[in-house]
């Protein structure tokens, strides 16, 4: 094995030039950087929690051998992150002579922008959507939009730029993406395989060089803040102002990026998000898309990890309760030593998971619901799209020939202090037959499953009450019965 | 644009009034180059302000230990109350209540303590939290729902509007109906958070840069805080990233605080607050508990009605005394009521003081009146819409006697008939309306809903002395022309509407203007941009300034070539005079030499208007603008949750100066009127603390919220009864009570579980918890 390098300095390229800065504190946000040492002031800072957008910008980084430009919010993302990155920023769009790119210039001559505070992370996430589909259909453009909040237009002249930008001008003939060879060379330059450190002791950021140095320093140093996406770490520091060091930076570890598939069986990178895990799941797994298209926005999907979501925690974590419903197992490494268990085994308690000091997740296995079998998860939240779960059900069902439930398995999120199976609605169900008698009678068993809370997203009563009416969706839509149950963004024929 | 050749052969100006350009500041919006208050260059050794907030929601404070926090890395000071050199106090109303920093006692979870001064922002914000304060905690009192409005204090005097017998004739209706509505408030939720960066100069003097929407009242608090002239200060606002009427007065305590330490210290200091902290420690809309009895006879038609409007005002005044007068002036909406009796009560709890938000009460009196037309519509079996016709005011011009406002002003203009005329067939209500009740039949689950909903707004501060303006306008020596007014640019458009007018009047192309920061060293005394005044006082203003310029060019040119006045003609990028035609610009240069004046301060206050609130009788407002909405939405009845379907939506912007800017207006403002009725909630806690305080849990609309089919129109053929400027009409709040429609048709979808028999009496705001819970109740009480 060749000897590791160490670098002490970290190296990107903003926008043309390249950078290389010997001085990062582990927990500096890139908006800062861009705003206070850079005087890059077109990058707002209207929440600083991931959720409002005026702080998007393009990371530009080598995936698989491709250069991928995603849309990011600058506020939580971390600066020790962007190692052999390329980010741009809304002021590297605008040609020579303040010539404006076809996306401003439609937000222009449409009135997309009134205050204006919004306008140049909207032009960051459209510029982002264009360059990957650059006549997008209305609901590519409303997901690419998710992670952005105008409080003045009412989106409506915002659309209408979205559409009109093809008019405007090729991608083909966009500067970044013309540069596209170039860019990827620079940026290959920049990954030597060196460990990056800056700092010293607890004040410490690390960039493994690979997987294997990273379950090395994470078995040395249990103590550190393992970062992969920063959607939840992020506001730790940007919000509660913890001291997270020392801090290791996992999202550019390719070794824990790969999904695959293999006999029945999706296994899922760690450091796999949420963007790039969709595209094979929502075929494997159909109805895993419409789900990871509900979590956060674009922006928080392109940073997000499932494996992230998983050693999280939370109990209104999105992509648990699926997980467990598919049957899926969760591998936990220590050093060279694996261990997989089954993912509902994981969540022991609030805050409390079976991760032992120095472990860390590193993929989890989902088997694919097999021939025959239904499987379904519904969100429900306040607002459609980019909230947090208030109530988050889980489904999957095999009926046996007679037509009885010869197997189900039901998970739900925001309904205890950890992701949650219902035994007791299961138990209700198992051996009878599929019916709307046999799933009204299961639904009163949800009391003895659940008892959840009151907080700012539900009161309890709200929370038991369509908790339970999603077993009676699940049975409508699995049962056919012709007119819809769910109300959709699709827009009617 | 420095290039500019003016076209002297042009039939008409480029930009005039009634065209539609973009906002002046799309290009630097779009590229990042708008420079927002903490976007400008900080002068050498800025300083960063951070606040501590208070922990309980009501206590008297028994220490305050700030060691910790002087000690903590970077920081320079900590000022106390006590370390306010004026007056402690920012009450925008004269009642004295509201200190810069809590002295002794908090009085919401979340008021500002202290303000911590260190090299950089993180350091203030890391410091902040290491104070060590102890309370003795006393009872608070969160929320309105359940006190007595007519004994719980009350922060400031009531008012009652009254008018005819409504006792008496609530008493012998042949129907009568009474309720109570819980509705929600609203977080503003503008982009750029609160911020202001003060500059300290000579003897007592101080610059400050705020994102304010009252620059004028920003500088008299701050004078009033250092104990200072107001003319030592100086507030300048180049834009703002929104305001909504949450920069009116909550920029101020910013603004006071970043002034004082600036003051203090000698040094440049910028206070800027964390999302998080904004939500917390800053006012929005109230929310209204509404009581309801109205008498009514068996064809709908309203006979008398009697309210009460109960609001959340927070611990202090600020403006929830008008807040509270609106909502009764808009308690009618567009309809008559024969007898009535309606009062207001602004009452004290132990939360964040409560301020102006889009529509300032209006939108909250209008949800009152909606209320009670779908009590009606239920009662008597009936399409809502019906009712809503059928106790209209008078159109404009008849003769009737249908057309006195609550307040006693006569309503001369309206004209809400036809656009709900116009607006029914062109969102083909009739047939959707069918279509929807077939589809109910046939739908287990999903349910849709239709309504149609009107509005009638009034335009004019009800405080009097606020309907004035002023505009400063230069003409350089090159015909260039520099404008200057009291309004504030929030991303309304108001700079680029006032300098159409500028333009219009000296007929030269829109780019000749420029438009310059609103600074009170330029015009003072201005009025806070509100109350959608903007356009219509300081288009005015900005109008008599460049025409006292024009006279005087007339003048000049009749003068010199002796020909009579009215021969001097302003055609576009020239002038003709008598049988020539010379350029404006060589016009203004040869006037320039012959020594005349070309710099003008133009002034207007709105005519005709008057209000004696302790009579509650007057002309309230100068003239009304109408809109009216159509929405249908899909209702999942297993869960509650919604999508809007489809909105149509007719609007009188009178004849508008700027299409393309009043259409954004129209569409935002629905937008953001549905989000306070649907998915926005402030929810607090037992402890009194607002737990719903930034994006993460407090849910305004996104684009995928939006109607999935959107049309907005406005009125081609309206123009404002009265002579505003160029015939056009405020548009900045009236559009947003047209969000009412989704409520309505969330109700009516609601309704169908119960077949229509019952009135759904649905709350906002309406998320989908409440309208699940809506739907079991509506269930729960058709099967008895």
């Amino acid at each position: 094995m060749a000897k590791l390098k160490i670098r002490s300095e970290l190296r990107f390229i903003l926008n043309g030039e390249d950078v290389a800065l010997k001085d990062v504190a582990p927990d500096e946000t890139l908006l800062d950087f861009l705003r206070l040492r850079r005087s890059l002031k077109g990058t707002k800072e209207g929440c600083a929690e991931g959720d409002c957008g005026a702080c998007t910008v393009l990371v530009g980084r080598l995936s698989a051998g491709r250069l991928v430009y995603e849309s990011v919010n600058a506020c939580i993302r971390f600066l020790g992150s962007l190692d052999g990155t390329h980010v741009v920023t809304v002021e590297h769009l605008a040609g020579e002579g303040g010539h404006l790119h076809p996306v401003q210039q439609a937000m222009v001559d449409f009135h997309g922008s009134q205050c204006g505070f919004c306008t140049p992370g909207f032009v960051m996430s459209l510029y982002g959507l264009w360059m990957k589909s650059p006549d997008p259909s209305n609901a590519e453009i409303e997901k690419a939009l998710q992670g952005n909040l105008c409080r003045c237009t009412g989106y409506e002249a915002i659309m209408r730029a979205a559409h009109a930008i093809s008019t405007y001008g090729k991608a083909s003939k966009d500067p970044l993406l013309a540069e596209r060879k170039a860019i990827m060379q620079r940026l290959t330059a920049l990954h030597d395989g060196a460990r990056v450190e800056i700092g010293d002791g607890k004040h410490r950021l690390i960039v493994p060089a690979d997987v294997d140095d990273f379950a090395k320093l994470r078995d040395a140093l249990p103590e550190a803040t393992v970062v992969a996406g920063s959607t939840d770490v992020g506001l730790w520091v940007t919000k509660h102002m913890r001291d997270i060091t020392p801090v290791i930076f996992i999202g550019g570890l390719e070794g824990l990026q790969s999904i695959t598939e293999d006999k029945g069986v999706v296994t899922i990178g760690a450091g796999v998000t949420y963007t790039e895990a969709l595209g094979l799941l929502s075929k494997r797994i159909p109805a895993l898309g419409p789900l990871i298209e509900r979590i956060g926005g674009q922006q928080v999907r392109n940073m997000g990890t499932i494996g992230g979501n998983i050693a999280n925690g939370s109990p209104i974590g999105d992509t648990p309760p699926p997980l467990i419903a598919l049957g899926a197992t969760l591998t936990l490494r220590k050093g060279s030593r694996r261990r997989t268990i089954p993912l509902e085994k994981f969540f022991i308690a609030y805050g409390k998971q079976d991760r032992r000091p120095g472990e860390f997740v590193e993929s989890v296995q989902v088997p694919m619901p097999a021939k025959g079998e239904k499987f379904a998860v519904y969100k429900i939240t306040k607002r459609r799209d980019e909230d947090i779960t208030a109530s988050l059900g889980a489904f999957k069902l095999a009926l046996a020939k007679d037509g009885t439930v010869k197997a189900i398995r039901i998970a739900y999120g925001g309904m205890a202090a950890t992701p949650k199976r219902a035994f007791a609605v299961e138990k209700a169900l198992i051996g009878k037959p599929w019916t709307e008698e046999t799933v009204l009678a299961a639904m009163e068993k949800y009391a003895e499953d659940f008892a959840p809370l009151t907080d700012m997203r539900a009161t309890a009563d709200y929370r038991a009450l369509a908790a339970r009416n999603l077993l009676l969706r699940f049975y409508v839509e699995t049962t056919g019965a012709g007119t819809p149950v769910q109300v959709t963004r699709e827009r009617a024929a | 644009m420095t290039k500019h050749t003016p076209n002297l052969k042009a039939a008409r100006i480029v930009g005039g009034v009634h065209a539609s350009n973009p906002h002046d500041s799309a290009h630097k919006h779009v590229s990042g180059t708008a420079v927002y208050v903490d976007d400008i260059t900080e002068p050498a050794g800025t300083l960063h302000a951070g606040l501590g907030l208070a922990t309980v929601a009501h206590g008297k404070i028994k220490s305050i230990d700030l060691s910790a926090v002087k000690a903590a890395p970077g920081v320079v000071a900590v000022l106390t109350a006590k370390d306010v050199p004026g007056d402690n106090d920012i009450s925008p109303s004269g009642m004295h209540d509201d200190p810069i920093l809590a002295d002794g006692e908090v009085l919401f979870h979340g008021q500002p303590v202290f303000c911590v001064v260190a090299e950089t922002r993180d350091q203030a914000r890391r410091a902040a939290r290491l104070a060590k304060i102890e309370y003795r905690e006393l009872d608070a009192v969160i929320d309105i729902w359940n006190l007595d409005a007519e004994t719980h204090k009350q922060v400031t005097t009531p008012l009652v509007l009254d008018r005819g017998d409504a006792k008496a004739n609530l008493e012998k209706a042949p129907r009568r109906i009474k309720g109570r509505m819980r509705l929600g408030g609203q977080d503003h939720f503008y982009l750029e958070g609160q911020v202001s960066l003060a500059v300290p100069g000579e003897d007592d003097e101080v610059t400050v840069h705020c994102s304010t929407q009252g620059p004028s009242e920003t500088q008299h608090m701050i004078a009033h805080a250092l104990g200072v002239p107001s003319h030592a200060v100086t507030v300048e606002v180049r834009r703002m990233g929104g305001g909504f009427g949450g920069k009116e007065t909550q920029a101020n305590q910013c603004a006071v605080l970043a002034a004082i330490a600036a003051k203090k210290l000698k040094r440049a200091v910028k206070l800027r607050l964390d999302r998080d902290e904004d939500m917390t420690a800053t006012g929005k809309r109230h929310d209204f508990a509404i009581d309801y009895d109205v008498g009514f006879d068996d064809e709908g038609r309203i006979l008398a009605i009697d309210y009460t409007f109960a609001l959340r005002a927070g611990f202090s005044a600020d403006l929830s005394g008008p807040v509270g007068d609106r909502a009764l002036f808009h308690c009618d909406n567009a309809y008559f009521f024969p007898h009535v009796h309606a009062k207001s009560a602004p009452l004290f709890t132990n939360t964040v003081s409560n301020t102006a938000f889009r529509g300032f009460g209006g939108p909250q009196g209008m949800v009152g009146a909606e209320r009670v037309i779908d009590e009606i519509a239920f009662a008597v079996g009936k399409d809502p819409l019906e009712i809503r016709k059928f106790n209209f005011y008078d159109p404009m011009g008849a003769k009737g006697s249908r057309n006195v406002t609550p307040y006693h002003q006569t309503v001369e203009d309206c004209i809400i008939q036809r656009i709900v005329a116009e607006l029914e067939e062109s969102s083909d209500y009739a047939r959707r309306r069918r279509e929807i009740a077939a589809f109910n039949a046939n739908s287990r689950f999903v349910k849709r809903g239709l309504a149609l909903t009107p509005v009638k707004f009034g335009i004019s501060f009800t405080k009097t002395e606020s309907n004035q303006a002023g505009a400063l306008v230069h003409v350089y020596t090159d015909g260039s022309v520099h404008m200057n007014h009291g309004g504030t640019e929030m991303g309304q458009g108001l700079h680029m509407k006032v300098a159409q007018v500028v333009a219009e009047e000296f007929q030269i192309d829109i780019d000749r203007v420029k438009i310059t920061a609103t600074t009170t060293a330029k015009v003072p005394n201005t009025s806070p941009t509100a109350a959608s005044s903007g356009a219509d006082l300081n288009g005015m203003a900005a109008q008599d300034a460049a025409r006292q310029i024009k006279d005087r060019l007339i003048d000049f040119a009749a003068e010199t070539h002796q020909i009579p006045r009215d021969q001097v003609v302003f055609l576009p990028n020239r002038v003709r005079i008598g049988n020539q035609e010379i350029s404006f610009n060589e016009l203004v240069r040869q006037a320039y030499i012959a020594r005349v004046q070309l710099s003008a301060a133009g002034f207007y206050k709105t005519p005709k208007i008057h209000w004696d609130r302790a009579k509650g009788r007057g002309h309230a407002f100068y003239y009304f603008a109408y809109g009216a909405a159509c929405s249908e939405v899909s209702v999942d009845t297993l869960t509650g949750e919604y999508v809007v379907e489809r909105t149509d939506i007719l609007h009188d912007a009178g004849r508008s100066l700027n299409k393309a800017i009043d259409i954004g207006q129209v569409e935002g403002g629905f937008i953001q009127g549905m989000g306070w009725l649907t998915t926005e909630e402030l929810w607090w806690d037992g402890k009194g603390r607002l737990r719903t305080h930034a994006p993460s849990t407090y849910k305004i609309p996104l684009a995928s919220d939006r109607p999935k089919i959107f049309n907005v129109a406005l009125t081609d053929w309206s123009q404002a009864y009265e002579p505003t400027v160029h015939r056009s009409k405020a548009v900045g709040e009236p559009p947003l009570p047209l969000g009412l429609s989704v409520l309505h048709a969330l109700s009516d979808a609601v309704a169908s579980v119960a077949d229509h028999r019952i009135c759904p009496r649905l709350d906002a705001p309406a998320t989908p918890e409440r309208v699940l819970m809506a739907v079991e109740r509506l269930k729960a009480e058709a099967a008895k």
